[in-house]
């Protein structure tokens, strides 16, 4: 080795049942360095960083990792951070009824025969945490009284009783209010000063221009490539992430787009566990009959908070008001939101689409039950009629209509799913996320099914994370970026890059 | 390669498994009950037979209500108690004020109703959990009766509401119940099959079909002419298969029942379709209530007398009965029918050790381990871990 690296991963390479989610990957870091890892969502950041932690422990993936020019082998969390390689999550991993204290010595207590010394904790967490210039967190309160941005530095005071020597930040900002981001970002350039080396990933490509020496971007599992930050711009960067060939794997149809039907105006949501922080900062739009309306922009930039806010479905705080035909409606809960013509399918299928041990036709059938209902007795015949029309019509695998859904793969799931909202023949159908975790034949399928709605005067609101999905289908596409509204973009020749630099906000520029 | 197919029959048909635990118990008790004097055994007599059926009735009513309130993901401590402090509103009103027998039984129900539609607010509504709602419910409506009461058993009943715990119904009446039974069933049988084949859905082969009516109409024949040959049905043995049928078709073919089912499989997923989540689970609490006041009845007119410790443990009993007959913990799955297979076992089991004299602690010692080994047969027959 010609220069001394802090770390070197050297050809990694790891697989999830035959899919290849890296392929190759290098990565080095130099003591006293920031390394910002760029690339689009599920492009393989997060397995790479849980290959380096361990989480995948090593034998589950090739490629080696030498880590203070050894090599290193390591099968659990344990053995990484005893190395010195700390890393902080996108979701922070707090126990939030512990003290701050507690948590950031879970795990590596002070004890004396037994009893923890909460003294001596509480006096090292203070030092930890005045090392961070912090002075205002009070170690012996529990965590949950302090915001994202504070549990973030607690976290790094975690890392630093660990004598951290490499910090791992995945998504650090995007919880946090911009005064907290810029106290993290002075924090990392004290850090690097000090010695400490670094590893940054995140979407918002200024904060990595501002703090990292070079920069490495991957793309679907694969390396791309790494450069001194003098030598790029977030716009080259941008190009790298992107620079994917489109194939035409969209089946666009034509379809009449004919007059408003839903108007939202100034929507403004609070985040759930930041009551300051708003996730969707007034946001206005528009949606026309038959009109396929995309809507772009990073993971947590406030798009899943404003679709939910549209079908009542979002929990805490909201502001705004929703039209329908020119008409102000209220809808306070999904069943409003139904009954007023708008249905969604949610982002996350798991958690709030299928209805796991039920049946995948009655999951389709729940939202329109009453009718097949004569005083509230099923008529089985007709629900069944119904039923089977439907798995035909959208090609649902399942040897049985009464098989419980969860034993279906997920783009059969997700045809169940969307049956179910659009059995209701809603005017107006949002998709989070629709196709996410289906595979290429469901994919295409899910797309003429969108068109064939369009076609018939449903608007299609489209909330996804895949850039050449949006520009494949969509009309017209807005771009939330920090839960502000960035860019509303005629798709036509729109490119991924305009729309991804409008979300991250470089050139941010309403169209 | 049997036992594979066995196993996965039995998983399928988990009532048939559960008959089987049944059919064990009885030949065990039956065997230790044998007396080589008489040739006859103790436990397996009509006499025994419609006594068994009769512990189990009040049981059965209110794990029939409770299997809804564990499908939907939730729990009901309450109803012991609330069994307990409608019995003795029951008695009050019929022994202390000489209300007219339908006076009576329609306050009960509808007080039964309303006080469970209370903790289904209180559950769903204010958020509090289930838990601890019925908790509560479970010390306060127990101190209400004590109140209520004054501490005493209110006594005597009157007549007519005696015949709802104590009554048979003649040998006549019961026949045509059966006649009439198996006549719906037969028919309810051959229109499923049809409509299924309609839609070119799987049914189970035409012997496979008979043998399970000709199974069944024999379980009901054998069941009306050993309680006959005694003194007839019990009156609660005859609601509680009413209770059976009416619950069964709320939970298989209404659009309500539809929804506790899906309510306890993805409450979220549920919501996000449009369903009024939080109406159902206050209106199975409701139910609950109703139930523990059909049980109330039942339980005061059974003693002739209104007790203040009526119906103390009758919540866990109902409770153990579901999770026997395979209701899962985690809400979404489990039957009626099941939870009363399940209070058949424990009333069995009551029964025969008593039979046998064995000591009351014994006695919950044996039912407490048999609650714990048998849900974790369902656990390895149905072949997931539950977490």
């Amino acid at each position: 080795m010609s220069e001394s690296f802090l770390l070197e991963m050297k050809n990694i390479s790891k697989s999830f049942s035959g899919v290849k989610a890296l392929d190759g990957i290098h990565l080095q870091v130099r003591p006293g360095e920031c390394v910002g890892l760029c690339g689009e969502n599920g492009a393989g950041k997060s397995t790479l960083m849980k290959v380096l932690s361990a989480v995948y422990p090593h034998g589950t993936w090739d490629g080696e990792i030498f880590w203070e020019g050894r090599e290193l082998k390591a099968t659990s969390i344990r053995e990484t951070e005893r190395a010195g390689i700390a890393i902080i999550h996108q979701e922070l991993m707090m126990v939030p009824h512990l003290s701050v204290a507690e948590n950031i010595f879970l795990g590596n207590e002070i004890s004396n025969h037994g009893f923890l010394d909460y003294d001596a904790m509480n006096a090292r967490a203070q030092e930890l945490l005045a090392k961070l210039n912090v002075h205002d967190i009070n170690p012996a309160l529990p965590v949950l009284n302090y915001s994202g941005g504070k549990q973030q530095l607690i976290e790094i005071a975690k890392a630093l009783n660990k004598n951290a020597k490499l910090l791992i930040l995945d998504e650090p900002t995007s919880a946090l209010t911009s005064s907290e981001i810029r106290t993290l970002l002075d924090l990392i350039k004290r850090f690097k000063a000090d010695g400490m080396a670094c590893v940054y990933i995140s979407h918002k490509l200024e904060e990595v221009a501002e703090i990292a020496d070079t920069v490495t971007v991957i793309r679907d599992g694969t390396h791309i490539g790494t450069q001194p930050m003098a030598e790029l711009t977030t716009a080259s960067i941008v190009t790298m992430m992107v620079g994917r060939e489109m194939k035409n794997l969209y089946p666009k149809e034509d379809h009449a787009i004919g007059e408003v039907i839903l108007e939202a105006r100034n929507i403004t949501c609070w985040d759930v566990t930041n009551p300051e922080r708003k996730v969707v900062d007034n946001v206005s739009l528009t949606i026309r009959k038959g009109e396929i309306l995309g809507i772009a922009g990073l993971v947590g930039a406030g798009r899943t908070e404003l679709v939910s806010t549209l079908f009542g479905a979002y929990p805490t705080a909201h502001q705004g008001t929703i039209h329908l035909d020119g008409q102000e409606v209220s809808i306070k809960t999904p069943r409003d939101a139904v009954r007023a013509g708008i249905c969604m399918v949610p982002e996350d299928r798991k958690k709030s689409g299928i209805l796991p041990i039920i049946g995948v036709g009655h999951n389709m059938t729940i939202s329109v039950l009453s009718r097949f209902a004569r005083f509230g007795l099923i008529d089985e015949h007709e629900e069944l009629a119904q039923i089977q029309a439907e798995i035909i019509r959208l090609k649902i695998k399942t040897a049985d209509p009464m098989l419980p859904i969860a034993s279906l793969s997920g783009g059969n799931q997700q045809k169940a799913v969307l049956s179910k909202m659009m059995l209701p023949e809603p005017r107006v159908l949002i998709l989070d996320e629709p196709t996410r975790g289906v595979d290429v034949g469901a994919k295409y399928e899910i797309y003429k099914l969108i068109f064939a709605l369009a076609k018939t005067g449903v608007a299609v609101l489209m909330v996804s994370s895949e850039l050449p999905e949006v520009l494949g289908i969509s009309d017209r596409v807005l771009v939330i970026g920090e839960g502000q509204l960035r860019g509303d973009f005629v798709n036509d020749n729109l490119t991924q890059e305009q729309v991804l630099a409008a979300a991250i906000g470089h050139a941010a520029q309403v169209a | 390669m049997t036992g594979i197919l066995f196993r996965k029959f039995l998983s399928e048909n988990k009532i048939v498994a559960l008959l089987i635990v049944v059919a064990l118990i009885w030949a065990l008790f039956g065997y230790l009950t044998y007396n080589t004097d008489t040739g006859v055994s103790g436990f397996l007599t009509a006499r025994n037979f419609s006594n068994l059926l009769r512990q189990m009735a009040i049981t059965g009513m209110l794990a029939a209500a409770m299997v809804f309130v564990i499908v939907a993901g939730e729990i009901d401590l309450s109803v012991g108690s609330l069994l307990g402090l409608l019995g003795g509103i029951a008695a009050i009103l019929d022994a202390v004020y000489g209300w007219p027998l339908a006076g009576t039984i329609a306050f009960v129900l509808l007080a039964g109703a309303a006080l469970g539609l209370m903790n289904g607010w209180l559950t769903s509504y204010l958020g509090i959990p289930s838990f601890i709602v019925t908790l509560g419910g479970q010390l306060a409506f127990r101190g209400a009766v004590l109140g209520l009461t004054g501490g005493i058993t209110i006594a005597p009943v009157s007549p007519g509401l005696k015949y709802i715990g104590q009554g048979y119904l003649p040998g006549w009446l019961g026949n045509g119940c059966a006649i009439l039974l198996f006549a719906v069933l037969l028919f309810m049988a051959i229109r499923t099959r049809r409509k299924r084949l309609l839609h070119n859905l799987k049914v189970p082969t035409p012997v496979m079909e008979a043998a399970k009516l000709l199974g069944t109409g024999l379980l009901i024949l054998g069941f009306v002419l050993v309680l006959n040959s005694y003194q007839g049905i019990p009156v609660p043995v005859l609601l509680l298969l009413f209770v059976l049928a009416v619950f069964t078709v709320i939970a298989k073919g209404t659009v309500f029942g539809r929804y506790i089912y899906a309510a306890g499989s993805n409450s979220e997923a549920t919501r996000l379709s449009g369903v009024n989540v939080n109406l159902v689970k206050m209106s199975v609490f409701g139910l609950m209530g109703l139930m523990a006041a059909l049980a109330g009845l039942t339980t005061t007119a059974r003693l002739a007398a209104g007790t203040p410790s009526a119906g103390f443990g009758g919540e866990l009993d109902a409770i153990a009965s579901c999770f026997i007959g395979g209701t899962s913990m985690r809400g979404g799955v489990g039957s009626v029918i099941g939870a009363l297979v399940g209070a058949l076992i424990m009333a069995s089991l009551d029964n025969g050790m008593s039979m046998l004299g064995v000591d009351t602690f014994w006695q919950q010692i044996i039912k407490g381990i048999i609650l714990v080994i048998a849900v974790y047969l369902d656990i390895i027959s149905s072949g997931v871990k539950r977490l």
